[in-house]
């Protein structure tokens, strides 16, 4: 692990080959690692690697390849419960995203679970995909939905959660950093209060699990999901963490081979834990290239990365706000490394194309978040969010970029 | 600047965008219609007065980029006056001088060249012809919102 001023930054951004790509003639500066995060060699050797020396179906196969994929991805499946310090690997469901992990909790638990009138308590923090899934949820059961506010900064409040807790809440769905502000939930009494109450919790881990160590068994957390693409790894693979207890007692999500333990026209039985949520042929090569990013992320160490990371927020932060007619959007004493903000009379859109042309890869738009830009009465935002091969420099390069915006439309 | 983000930002579409022609609500409109843009968020209202077949006046509010304000402020100068029939035949003409395939060819005179510097963003293509769009619907008297997805 780096101690301060001896983070490996050069050698790291040589892990990322596409780091050293041009955009319209000017190096690339990736500031939209919050949408999805570059790969390092090792994760996209690693597809290669799979494909080349060790592919075939898993779990089904007597033959040698298939042992060898199956033992792969079993042996993913261990990295990511260690990842999350789950208790046990059959509580790793792999999904496509974090985006199918939420709608099965909702799908599955949510069906069995929700009556008329219960209550499933969200956040104005949440990205669409912990919402919708939700409202479809709702609809089916009759349960209703209620909203956790934000304060100007961006924080979730607390007291107002502790007033919409109630016996009827069923569910405690929210977000454990927010993707369009970067605010840090504090989980931790979000969790403590919903268990007074006996609700059943789901964390959206999608921005916390590339810049926080997460533990789900400290947090005694029920259900806690992230995508793959978000934490260097490949796009289409995710996990659903989920109690096993729980799960246990879950129907089935999707119908399907690999799920099954005995099938006949009059009744199937489900395999165990966590076959039973993952029909299909799964995405072994996404979920062997996941182990390795993970494998990549522990190389580094999660605190070297948080501290690398927190610099370069307070930095760009700092830099803005010397800026004239910038307003940072989402100003929470705790976040994770994003930052939304406005130039005055610069619509997003606009921001992001003259930035592009200098190579700057920003998000711009509502971040599928929009109840948050309703909360800001904004139609959107600029987002720069860093990942751990982002410098300094590429904070200033930011910052030259908004100064030809501003001449621009002066 | 680049060439092709100068071709995009030309000063006109600047002017539009910073003061717009034709921006604000309309009471008793002819036609009104809603667009949308799910992706980014931005939304458009497009209201119309008629005179028989002819477009009197036309208004519009926006919530959107410097691209789609300008396209929309450039194009109630340009309709405002013609025929129904007029504007819709503009309209698909401004769409296909942003998405054809092959380059187009325009007079020096046209008053759409200057929106043609979209073509060379295709992520941006959708704001310049939203208000286009939301129009022609306004003129069908049309219920439904305008979404470019």
């Amino acid at each position: 692990m780096a101690a301060n001023g001896s983070y490996p930054i050069d050698r790291i951004r040589g892990d990322f080959p596409i780091l050293s790509e041009e955009v319209h003639g000017k190096p690339l500066v990736y500031l939209d690692n919050g949408a999805s995060a570059q790969k390092p060699s090792a994760v996209i050797d690693q597809i290669s690697k799979t494909y080349e020396t060790g592919y075939a179906n898993v779990h089904r196969g007597v033959h040698y390849m298939s042992q060898i994929a199956t033992d792969a991805m079993e042996d993913a499946r261990r990295k990511a419960q260690m990842f999350l310090n789950a208790a046990d690997e059959k509580e790793i469901i792999f999904v496509r995203g974090a985006t199918e992990g939420i709608n099965l909790v909702a799908s599955s638990w949510g069906r069995a679970n929700l009556q008329e009138g219960d209550e499933i308590i969200l956040s104005v923090l949440e990205h669409h995909s912990n919402i919708v899934p939700w409202q479809i949820v709702a609809e089916q059961t009759g349960a209703v939905i209620k909203v956790v506010p934000i304060d100007d900064a961006g924080i979730f409040l607390m007291d107002e959660y502790e007033k919409l807790l109630s016996e009827k809440t069923k569910m405690v769905a929210v977000t454990h950093v927010s993707n369009a502000l970067g605010t840090i939930v504090p989980v931790e009494d979000v969790i403590c209060l919903a268990r007074e109450k006996d609700a059943c919790i789901l964390l959206d881990g999608c921005q916390a699990a590339p810049h926080l160590p997460v533990d789900v068994q400290a947090l005694d957390v029920d259900f806690y999901v992230f995508s793959g693409h978000k934490l260097y790894g490949p796009s289409g693979i995710g996990v659903l963490y989920g109690k096993e207890a729980l799960l246990d007692a879950m129907p089935p999500y999707e119908g399907g081979g690999e799920m099954i333990d005995r099938v006949t026209f009059e009744k199937t039985t489900y395999a165990e834990l966590p076959f039973k949520f993952e029909a299909g042929t799964p995405h072994i090569s996404g979920i062997i290239a996941l182990g390795s990013a993970i494998d990549y992320l522990n190389g580094i160490g999660f605190d070297a990365i948080a501290e690398h990371e927190h610099g370069l927020l307070e930095y760009a932060t700092e830099r803005l706000t010397e800026m004239n007619s910038i307003e940072i959007v989402g100003t929470a004493p705790e976040k994770a490394a994003i930052l939304s903000f406005n130039i005055q009379d610069v619509h997003p859109h606009d921001v992001g194309t003259i930035l592009d042309h200098d190579g700057i890869a920003v998000r711009t738009g509502h971040h599928c978040a929009q109840p948050v830009m309703d909360r800001f009465d904004v139609a959107a935002t600029v987002r720069a969010s860093f990942g751990l091969y982002n410098t300094k420099s590429e904070v200033d390069a930011l910052v030259e970029g908004i100064k030809r915006v501003q001449e621009m439309f002066a | 600047m680049s060439t092709d983000l100068h071709d995009l930002y030309q000063e006109i579409i600047l002017k539009h965008s910073r003061e717009p022609k034709n921006s604000g609500t309309m009471d008793n409109a002819d036609g009104e219609a809603n667009g949308n843009n799910p992706l980014c968020g931005d939304r458009i209202v497009v209201y119309v007065k008629l005179d028989g077949d002819r477009i009197a006046d036309a208004k519009f509010e926006a919530r959107g980029c410097a691209i789609s304000v300008a396209s929309a402020s450039m194009m109630t100068e340009l309709l405002i006056g013609k025929t129904i029939n007029e504007a819709r035949a503009e309209g698909s003409r401004f769409i296909d001088l942003l998405t054809s395939k092959d380059p187009p060819e325009v007079a020096d005179d046209d008053e759409l060249a200057a929106l043609l510097g979209v073509r060379q963003f295709p992520a941006r293509i959708k704001c310049a012809t939203l208000p286009w769009q939301t129009l022609a619907a306004a003129m069908d008297g049309s219920e439904t919102e305008v979404t470019t997805e």
